[in-house]
């Protein structure tokens, strides 16, 4: 996966509380066999309504999610990630994720910036001024940029020097592979094997 | 230092522990199905890795197959099936395709194959991996991004959960089966109450259950929400697995059960909490609700949601009996059934089909009722035929179907329609489970067949 050290890009605010994983990503999406292309299935109720903040022109190409509280709750569906990372976003802003929305963010190199209430909303205020504008998460310092804003985040440590590392699972895991192999030099000889 | 069967089993797995972080686990068997694991071999594909250990890793096609003879028409279920043939093809996993003599519902072919052994960890993509455990083995469902991991490295890092017994004293009333007991444990802990355990289950009644009971019980667990459950394995399970295709031999096997004898939790091990039930004092039992802790003894009447003190629990009976179509104080055994489905990995085992014949011999499935019954395997369903279980089953009325998860999810053409009512040995009755609008009881094997004779709720005993 790729590292995360900091990105820029156009802040999105999703002014909704509660996001759930079928709203991100509707069951009917879940069919497909593949890892990408889910981003016609992102917010795919919510984009019927022309109004809806990703039809509009100025949030086109918007890399930076801003909502509201309890974002990603509901079904564990790691599909909601994909949904958003295949969109384009690298970053979630909000005031409190779903616990496991948050760990498959993690695990797939989408950040999930934690940040007060208030500042969501001096965030939302930020992109009702100059709609489009770019804001800057800075994973090294954990600091949001936006204008004058500067916005410190909470992220925890190991989840941020893997997204710096830009350290997959697998990949964490592949670090220690001589460990493995000398695990199964070990293993019983009556352990069964499949062919 | 004591420990309980489940903490052994993780200690003698752990590759690599480090402080702050999860202790990374080999895992000894893998295995996949057609829903779970396209997304973990495309995320291999995008990141050029290959499987570690295709020989620890076994595929079957189960949760779309028809069950009547024919190709899959529906064209979802056809691309998840293709696709799992062509992933296994190209990263060179062993496969048991629909019309295979191994092919079947996998937590009952990895059993029956021997494959699952006392020790052991395994993995699927698939809650209810929890069957496994009743060999004594650490067995749970995973994620898609799980199976990728195990996939590409046979091993996951995993955060240590918490114990539980469950010590089910005393010795079953005669008529009284394994499903009931699960059912019970469901009801007393609630849906979330093994949320973050391993359940160990324990005492005189669980002993005295066959492999095939235990499979039942264990693979119920996660509808308490636990991680999994287990049996310590003793001389049944030692019995069971002599001889089978994948269990060790000749001088091996003595080493094996040397080995899995350890497989107990120490007398003085601690576990993290502890649940009694009183084997003496259950009947069989059967869910009224739309989750399956939401269940009461056979005998009893569909609860007054004003009765409930908990306020959540209280509106989620009301819902459910709205859902269910059913009013507080009806008898259970008032409750008139559509539609009788025997089969799943909870109860689609040989021994399951063996219980429902013996109450469906030389008796008739009740007019205007479908009886469905589905083996878990090609195996089962063969072994069935052989002892002549099949006919007993068409002589009563009911359908002898092809192998497969069937009208336990409803992913294939077996499903209710709105408003129909089953009697179903499976595992889940939430909303919709078995088809959009579709109402659901779970019962045991007895049940569900006395019930396919009465046309309503009952036991072999009713008859
Ligand atoms: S039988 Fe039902 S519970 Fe078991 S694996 Fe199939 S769908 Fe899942």
């Amino acid at each position: 996966m790729d590292s995360f050290t900091t990105h820029t890009g156009i802040a999105v605010p999703l002014r909704r509380s509660n996001v759930d994983t079928d709203q991100i990503i509707p069951a009917v999406y879940l069919k497909r066999v593949t890892r990408d292309g889910f981003e016609d299935g992102l917010f795919a109720a919510w984009r019927q309504d022309p109004d809806f903040v990703l039809n509009q022109p100025q949030y086109a190409g918007g890399s930076v999610l801003v909502a509201g509280p309890d974002f990603g709750t509901g079904s564990s569906r790691e599909h909601a990630v994909w949904a958003l990372m295949n969109y384009g976003f690298r970053a979630v802003i909000s005031s409190r994720f779903a616990d496991i929305f948050r760990g498959n963010s993690g695990k797939q190199g989408l950040l999930t910036a934690v940040v007060s209430e208030a500042d969501v909303e001096s965030i939302w205020a930020f992109c009702d001024e100059i709609p489009g504008a770019a804001l800057t998460v800075d994973l090294e310092s954990r600091l949001i940029t936006a204008g004058d804003l500067s916005i410190p985040f909470e992220v925890d440590d190991y989840t941020r020097w893997r997204l710096l590392e830009g350290l997959d699972d697998v990949g964490l895991t592949l670090r220690h592979e001589q460990l493995v192999a000398e695990f199964e030099a070990r293993r019983p000889a009556y352990k069964p094997v499949v062919q | 230092m004591a420990g309980t069967l489940a903490e052994k089993v993780w200690e003698s797995h752990v590759v690599r522990r480090a402080d702050g972080e999860p202790d990374l686990l080999y895992i000894d068997l893998h295995l996949i199905h057609e829903v779970t694991s396209p997304q973990a071999f495309d995320g291999l594909r995008i990141a050029g890795r290959r499987v570690r250990r295709p020989d620890l890793t076994l595929a079957t096609e189960d949760h779309n197959v028809p069950t009547t003879p024919g190709p899959i028409t529906d064209p979802v279920s056809l691309t998840q099936v293709e696709t799992l043939r062509r992933n296994c093809e190209e990263f060179g996993v062993p496969i048991y395709p629909m019309g295979h003599a191994e092919q079947g519902i996998v937590h009952v072919v990895g059993p029956q194959l021997g494959l699952t052994q006392p020790g052991m960890t395994v993995v699927c993509g698939d809650s209810h991996t929890s069957t496994h455990g009743a060999f004594g083995a650490l067995a749970f469902g995973i994620g898609t991004s799980e199976v990728e991991h195990v996939l590409a490295t046979q091993t996951l890092p995993l955060k240590p959960f918490r114990t539980m017994a469950i010590n089910v004293r005393g010795t079953l009333p005669e008529g009284v089966t394994a499903k009931d007991v699960v059912l019970a444990v469901i009801a007393k802990i609630g849906t979330g109450g093994g949320q973050g355990y391993v359940l160990e289950y324990r005492g005189e009644a669980i002993s005295a259950l066959s492999m095939e009971a235990r499979m039942t019980v264990c693979n119920m667990s996660i509808e308490a929400g636990a991680r999994a459950g287990m049996v310590a394995p003793d001389q049944v399970t030692f019995d069971y697995l002599k001889g089978r295709d994948h269990a060790p031999s000749g001088a091996d096997w003595d080493v094996a059960v040397a080995d899995w004898e350890q497989l107990v939790s120490d007398e003085n091990a601690v576990f993290d909490a502890e649940v009694d039930i009183d084997a003496t004092k259950l009947t069989p039992f059967v869910t009224w609700g739309t989750n399956p802790a939401q269940g009461l003894p056979l005998g009893d009447s569909v609860p007054d949601p004003r009765t409930i003190a908990d306020e959540h629990e209280r509106a989620a009976a009301e819902r459910a009996l709205e859902y269910m179509g059913l009013h507080a104080g009806m008898p259970l055994r008032d409750i008139r059934i559509d539609t009788v489905f025997v089969g799943s990995c909870t109860n689609g085992r040989i021994e399951d089909l063996r219980a429902a014949a013996s109450v469906l011999e030389g008796r008739q499935v009740a007019n205007g009722v479908r009886c469905l019954v589905v083996p878990g395997s090609a195996r089962v369903r063969l072994q069935a035929e052989a002892e002549g279980l099949d006919r007993v089953f068409t002589a009563a009325g009911a359908e002898w179907r092809l192998p497969g998860c069937s009208m336990c999810l409803a992913m294939n053409p077996d499903k209710l329609a709105p408003g129909e009512r089953s009697a179903s040995t499976s595992n889940r009755n939430f909303e919709g489970r078995q088809g959009v609008g579709g109402r659901t009881h779970l019962v045991s094997p007895q049940v569900a067949a006395a019930t396919a004779v009465r046309g309503f709720l009952a036991a072999p005993a009713d008859l």
